[in-house]
Protein backbone atom coordinates (compact mmCIF):
# COMPACT_ATOMS: atom_id res chain seq x y z
CA UNK A 1 0.00 0.00 0.00
CA UNK A 2 1.40 3.16 -1.01
CA UNK A 3 1.66 5.84 2.09
CA UNK A 4 0.77 9.69 1.73
CA UNK A 5 0.91 11.86 3.90
CA UNK A 6 -0.51 15.82 3.77
CA UNK A 7 0.78 18.83 5.80
CA UNK A 8 -1.37 21.59 7.55
CA UNK A 9 -0.67 24.63 8.54
CA UNK A 10 -3.30 26.17 10.97
CA UNK A 11 -3.81 30.24 11.54
CA UNK A 12 -4.57 29.92 14.98
CA UNK A 13 -6.01 33.50 15.18
CA UNK A 14 -8.60 32.85 12.59
CA UNK A 15 -9.79 29.55 13.97
CA UNK A 16 -10.26 31.04 17.28
CA UNK A 17 -12.30 33.85 16.03
CA UNK A 18 -14.39 32.02 13.86
CA UNK A 19 -15.40 29.75 16.87
CA UNK A 20 -15.76 32.66 18.81
CA UNK A 21 -18.00 34.43 16.02
CA UNK A 22 -20.15 31.25 15.50
CA UNK A 23 -20.69 30.52 19.38
CA UNK A 24 -21.47 34.06 20.61
CA UNK A 25 -23.78 34.69 17.31
CA UNK A 26 -25.54 31.67 18.99
CA UNK A 27 -26.03 33.71 22.35
CA UNK A 28 -27.61 36.69 20.15
CA UNK A 29 -25.85 39.73 22.45
CA UNK A 30 -24.48 42.21 20.19
CA UNK A 31 -20.22 42.25 20.79
CA UNK A 32 -17.41 43.34 19.43
CA UNK A 33 -14.36 41.55 19.52
CA UNK A 34 -10.89 42.97 20.72
CA UNK A 35 -7.93 40.54 19.58
CA UNK A 36 -8.46 37.02 20.15
CA UNK A 37 -8.75 37.03 24.10
CA UNK A 38 -10.94 40.18 24.83
CA UNK A 39 -14.95 40.27 24.24
CA UNK A 40 -16.69 43.88 25.20
CA UNK A 41 -20.95 43.13 25.21
CA UNK A 42 -23.71 46.15 24.58
CA UNK A 43 -24.44 45.54 27.77
CA UNK A 44 -23.93 43.09 31.00
CA UNK A 45 -24.56 39.66 30.14
CA UNK A 46 -27.62 38.18 33.12
CA UNK A 47 -26.57 35.23 34.94
CA UNK A 48 -28.18 32.53 32.90
CA UNK A 49 -26.29 34.19 29.50
CA UNK A 50 -23.14 34.26 31.11
CA UNK A 51 -23.65 30.38 32.35
CA UNK A 52 -24.53 29.57 28.57
CA UNK A 53 -21.58 31.64 27.05
CA UNK A 54 -19.56 29.72 29.18
CA UNK A 55 -20.92 26.21 28.36
CA UNK A 56 -20.93 27.08 24.48
CA UNK A 57 -17.36 28.17 24.11
CA UNK A 58 -16.47 25.36 26.95
CA UNK A 59 -16.76 22.99 24.47
CA UNK A 60 -13.68 24.13 22.64
CA UNK A 61 -11.48 25.04 25.13
CA UNK A 62 -12.15 28.15 25.71
CA UNK A 63 -12.31 29.56 29.30
CA UNK A 64 -13.71 32.47 30.61
CA UNK A 65 -11.54 34.21 32.67
CA UNK A 66 -13.09 36.42 35.94
CA UNK A 67 -9.37 38.15 37.03
CA UNK A 68 -8.61 40.97 35.37
CA UNK A 69 -4.57 40.09 35.68
CA UNK A 70 -4.70 36.83 34.05
CA UNK A 71 -6.92 38.25 31.74
CA UNK A 72 -3.76 40.91 31.00
CA UNK A 73 -0.96 38.88 30.79
CA UNK A 74 -2.70 36.43 28.08
CA UNK A 75 -2.94 40.00 25.98
CA UNK A 76 0.85 40.64 26.35
CA UNK A 77 1.25 37.05 25.39
CA UNK A 78 -0.93 37.52 22.29
CA UNK A 79 0.78 40.87 21.77
CA UNK A 80 4.19 38.75 21.98
CA UNK A 81 3.01 36.50 19.19
CA UNK A 82 1.41 39.28 17.12
CA UNK A 83 4.86 41.56 17.37
CA UNK A 84 6.73 37.68 16.54
CA UNK A 85 5.09 37.13 13.65
CA UNK A 86 5.09 40.56 12.03
CA UNK A 87 8.75 40.61 10.35
CA UNK A 88 8.42 44.42 10.04
CA UNK A 89 8.13 45.51 13.56
CA UNK A 90 11.10 44.49 15.07
CA UNK A 91 12.79 47.21 12.85
CA UNK A 92 10.58 50.23 13.48
CA UNK A 93 9.86 49.55 17.09
CA UNK A 94 11.51 48.65 20.15
CA UNK A 95 9.04 45.80 21.76
CA UNK A 96 8.69 47.83 25.20
CA UNK A 97 7.45 50.50 23.09
CA UNK A 98 4.93 48.52 21.14
CA UNK A 99 3.93 46.47 24.07
CA UNK A 100 3.26 49.70 26.37
CA UNK A 101 1.80 51.34 23.04
CA UNK A 102 -0.71 48.63 22.06
CA UNK A 103 -1.96 47.84 25.94
CA UNK A 104 -1.90 51.04 27.15
CA UNK A 105 0.04 50.71 30.15
CA UNK A 106 3.90 51.84 31.19
CA UNK A 107 6.42 48.57 30.77
CA UNK A 108 7.13 48.89 34.21
CA UNK A 109 3.74 48.03 35.23
CA UNK A 110 3.10 45.19 32.73
CA UNK A 111 6.13 43.42 33.32
CA UNK A 112 5.40 43.18 36.98
CA UNK A 113 1.95 41.77 35.79
CA UNK A 114 3.56 39.24 33.99
CA UNK A 115 6.52 38.04 36.49
CA UNK A 116 3.88 38.11 39.41
CA UNK A 117 1.14 35.49 37.44
CA UNK A 118 3.72 33.55 35.95
CA UNK A 119 6.78 33.40 37.93
CA UNK A 120 8.73 34.10 34.62
CA UNK A 121 9.57 37.67 32.78
CA UNK A 122 7.87 38.60 29.36
CA UNK A 123 11.80 38.95 28.08
CA UNK A 124 11.77 35.01 28.56
CA UNK A 125 8.74 34.58 27.41
CA UNK A 126 10.03 36.01 23.99
CA UNK A 127 12.55 33.99 23.73
CA UNK A 128 10.34 31.01 24.21
CA UNK A 129 7.57 31.71 21.61
CA UNK A 130 10.29 32.68 19.17
CA UNK A 131 12.30 29.60 19.86
CA UNK A 132 8.81 27.64 19.88
CA UNK A 133 8.30 28.99 16.09
CA UNK A 134 11.41 28.60 14.78
CA UNK A 135 11.28 24.60 15.82
CA UNK A 136 7.89 24.36 13.82
CA UNK A 137 10.02 25.94 11.02
CA UNK A 138 13.39 23.18 11.45
CA UNK A 139 10.18 21.05 11.57
CA UNK A 140 8.76 21.50 8.23
CA UNK A 141 12.17 22.21 6.60
CA UNK A 142 11.77 24.58 4.01
CA UNK A 143 13.90 27.00 5.12
CA UNK A 144 17.49 26.71 6.34
CA UNK A 145 18.56 27.51 9.85
CA UNK A 146 20.04 31.02 8.67
CA UNK A 147 16.80 32.24 6.78
CA UNK A 148 14.94 31.08 10.32
CA UNK A 149 17.52 33.38 11.55
CA UNK A 150 16.64 36.03 9.69
CA UNK A 151 13.20 35.85 9.67
CA UNK A 152 13.08 35.69 13.31
CA UNK A 153 15.16 38.85 13.50
CA UNK A 154 18.53 37.13 15.08
CA UNK A 155 21.41 39.10 14.39
CA UNK A 156 23.14 35.94 13.03
CA UNK A 157 22.53 32.17 12.92
CA UNK A 158 25.02 31.22 15.93
CA UNK A 159 23.09 34.37 18.03
CA UNK A 160 20.28 31.49 17.25
CA UNK A 161 21.35 28.38 17.58
CA UNK A 162 22.97 29.33 21.30
CA UNK A 163 19.98 30.47 22.11
CA UNK A 164 17.94 27.53 21.13
CA UNK A 165 20.44 25.43 22.69
CA UNK A 166 19.97 27.87 26.33
CA UNK A 167 16.44 27.34 26.07
CA UNK A 168 16.05 23.59 24.92
CA UNK A 169 19.37 22.02 26.33
CA UNK A 170 19.17 20.41 22.77
CA UNK A 171 20.81 22.17 19.68
CA UNK A 172 18.70 22.25 16.39
CA UNK A 173 20.05 19.56 14.29
CA UNK A 174 19.76 16.90 17.57
CA UNK A 175 16.22 18.56 18.29
CA UNK A 176 15.62 17.87 14.30
CA UNK A 177 16.71 14.31 15.04
CA UNK A 178 14.82 13.64 18.35
CA UNK A 179 11.05 14.38 16.51
CA UNK A 180 11.94 12.82 13.15
CA UNK A 181 12.78 9.21 15.11
CA UNK A 182 9.90 10.22 17.33
CA UNK A 183 7.52 10.23 13.98
CA UNK A 184 9.10 7.44 12.36
CA UNK A 185 8.67 4.94 15.43
CA UNK A 186 4.93 6.28 15.96
CA UNK A 187 4.35 5.55 11.83
CA UNK A 188 5.94 2.16 12.58
CA UNK A 189 3.98 1.29 15.54
CA UNK A 190 0.47 2.00 13.35
CA UNK B 1 -6.88 30.07 35.94
CA UNK B 2 -4.20 32.26 38.69
CA UNK B 3 -0.99 29.65 39.36
CA UNK B 4 -2.56 28.08 42.27
CA UNK B 5 -0.63 24.97 43.04
CA UNK B 6 0.77 22.04 40.56
CA UNK B 7 0.40 18.64 41.33
CA UNK B 8 4.09 16.66 40.64
CA UNK B 9 4.78 13.15 41.17
CA UNK B 10 8.31 11.77 41.58
CA UNK B 11 8.95 8.11 41.18
CA UNK B 12 12.66 7.07 42.57
CA UNK B 13 14.00 4.10 44.60
CA UNK B 14 16.55 6.13 46.53
CA UNK B 15 15.02 7.73 49.30
CA UNK B 16 17.60 10.04 50.27
CA UNK B 17 17.00 11.31 46.24
CA UNK B 18 13.40 11.67 46.67
CA UNK B 19 13.81 13.67 50.55
CA UNK B 20 16.57 16.10 48.14
CA UNK B 21 14.16 16.70 45.79
CA UNK B 22 11.14 17.42 47.75
CA UNK B 23 13.21 19.78 49.63
CA UNK B 24 14.29 21.85 47.07
CA UNK B 25 10.28 22.01 45.70
CA UNK B 26 9.90 23.09 49.00
CA UNK B 27 12.05 26.14 48.86
CA UNK B 28 10.93 27.04 44.99
CA UNK B 29 8.33 30.13 44.68
CA UNK B 30 6.07 28.04 42.61
CA UNK B 31 3.92 26.25 45.34
CA UNK B 32 3.21 22.50 44.88
CA UNK B 33 1.75 19.42 46.29
CA UNK B 34 3.87 16.28 45.46
CA UNK B 35 3.63 12.87 45.88
CA UNK B 36 5.89 10.36 45.89
CA UNK B 37 6.73 6.91 44.80
CA UNK B 38 8.99 4.18 45.76
CA UNK B 39 8.73 2.63 41.97
CA UNK B 40 7.49 2.50 38.86
CA UNK B 41 4.63 -0.04 39.85
CA UNK B 42 3.83 1.81 42.77
CA UNK B 43 3.33 5.12 40.21
CA UNK B 44 1.84 3.52 37.50
CA UNK B 45 -0.97 2.20 40.02
CA UNK B 46 -1.67 5.59 41.05
CA UNK B 47 -2.11 7.30 37.80
CA UNK B 48 -4.65 4.63 36.83
CA UNK B 49 -7.26 4.96 39.76
CA UNK B 50 -10.35 5.70 38.63
CA UNK B 51 -10.88 9.88 39.77
CA UNK B 52 -7.04 10.06 40.29
CA UNK B 53 -6.33 13.56 39.87
CA UNK B 54 -3.79 13.83 37.12
CA UNK B 55 -0.24 15.63 38.02
CA UNK B 56 0.69 18.34 35.96
CA UNK B 57 4.53 16.56 35.72
CA UNK B 58 5.76 13.14 36.10
CA UNK B 59 9.06 13.05 37.34
CA UNK B 60 10.77 9.37 36.44
CA UNK B 61 13.87 8.13 37.89
CA UNK B 62 15.41 5.65 34.91
CA UNK B 63 17.30 2.50 37.38
CA UNK B 64 14.16 1.56 39.46
CA UNK B 65 13.19 -1.74 40.81
CA UNK B 66 9.70 -3.92 38.97
CA UNK B 67 9.06 -1.15 37.07
CA UNK B 68 11.93 1.43 35.48
CA UNK B 69 11.65 4.61 34.13
CA UNK B 70 11.30 3.67 30.63
CA UNK B 71 8.53 0.98 31.11
CA UNK B 72 6.53 3.79 32.99
CA UNK B 73 7.05 6.05 30.07
CA UNK B 74 6.27 3.52 27.53
CA UNK B 75 2.85 2.81 29.21
CA UNK B 76 2.18 6.90 29.92
CA UNK B 77 2.37 7.67 26.16
CA UNK B 78 -0.06 4.61 25.42
CA UNK B 79 -2.07 5.07 27.90
CA UNK B 80 -5.46 7.15 26.59
CA UNK B 81 -5.92 9.10 29.97
CA UNK B 82 -2.12 9.79 30.68
CA UNK B 83 -0.85 10.18 26.85
CA UNK B 84 -0.44 13.83 27.29
CA UNK B 85 1.57 14.17 30.77
CA UNK B 86 4.49 15.87 30.81
CA UNK B 87 6.80 13.39 31.86
CA UNK B 88 10.61 14.47 33.14
CA UNK B 89 13.19 11.80 33.25
CA UNK B 90 15.34 12.07 36.21
CA UNK B 91 18.30 10.18 36.19
CA UNK B 92 21.83 10.10 37.27
CA UNK B 93 22.68 8.73 33.28
CA UNK B 94 24.37 11.22 31.20
CA UNK B 95 25.13 8.64 28.66
CA UNK B 96 23.88 10.73 24.76
CA UNK B 97 21.99 6.92 23.34
CA UNK B 98 19.63 7.22 27.28
CA UNK B 99 19.34 10.39 26.96
CA UNK B 100 18.31 10.56 23.03
CA UNK B 101 16.36 7.46 23.45
CA UNK B 102 13.99 8.66 26.11
CA UNK B 103 13.13 11.73 24.10
CA UNK B 104 12.43 9.32 21.03
CA UNK B 105 10.40 7.21 23.41
CA UNK B 106 7.96 10.36 24.45
CA UNK B 107 9.46 11.99 27.37
CA UNK B 108 9.46 16.01 27.55
CA UNK B 109 12.55 16.98 29.91
CA UNK B 110 15.95 15.05 30.65
CA UNK B 111 17.08 15.69 33.95
CA UNK B 112 21.00 15.01 34.91
CA UNK B 113 20.72 14.82 38.84
CA UNK B 114 22.42 17.93 39.31
CA UNK B 115 25.71 17.60 42.07
CA UNK B 116 24.59 20.49 44.57
CA UNK B 117 20.85 21.16 46.41
CA UNK B 118 21.42 25.24 44.37
CA UNK B 119 21.31 23.31 41.07
CA UNK B 120 18.73 20.95 42.17
CA UNK B 121 16.53 24.01 42.97
CA UNK B 122 17.15 25.97 39.70
CA UNK B 123 16.66 23.18 37.66
CA UNK B 124 13.41 22.28 38.73
CA UNK B 125 12.48 25.79 39.06
CA UNK B 126 13.36 26.17 35.43
CA UNK B 127 11.25 22.83 34.44
CA UNK B 128 7.98 24.36 36.36
CA UNK B 129 8.25 27.69 35.07
CA UNK B 130 8.18 26.31 31.10
CA UNK B 131 5.40 24.01 32.21
CA UNK B 132 3.47 26.81 33.64
CA UNK B 133 4.28 28.87 30.08
CA UNK B 134 3.09 25.44 28.14
CA UNK B 135 -0.06 25.20 30.32
CA UNK B 136 -1.07 28.92 29.60
CA UNK B 137 0.32 29.67 26.19
CA UNK B 138 -0.46 28.60 22.43
CA UNK B 139 3.07 27.04 22.15
CA UNK B 140 3.23 23.72 20.72
CA UNK B 141 3.68 20.84 23.25
CA UNK B 142 4.38 18.18 20.84
CA UNK B 143 7.90 19.91 20.39
CA UNK B 144 8.31 20.68 24.15
CA UNK B 145 11.96 19.14 24.58
CA UNK B 146 13.98 20.37 27.83
CA UNK B 147 17.72 18.67 28.50
CA UNK B 148 18.93 19.86 31.77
Amino acid sequence: MQLMRIYLKFDFNLICKTVLQEQLDALGMKYTIHGVGEIEFDRRPTLEEEQEMASLLGNYGIEIMDDQQMALVQRIKDSVTEWINDAENPKIYNFSTYLAEKLDYSYTYLSSVFSEATYSSIENFVILKKIDIAKSLILQNHLTLTEIAFKLNYSSVSHLSAQFKKTTGLTPSSFQKIILKRKERALNQK
Amino acid sequence: MPLNTLNIALADDDEDDRTLFKEAMNEIKIKTKISLFNNGKELMDYLTLPNVILPEIVFLDLNMPIKNGMQCLHEIRNHPRLQDLLVAIYSTSSSEADIEETFVNGANIYINKPNSFGDLKQAIEKVLQLNWQYHTSALNKDNFLLRI
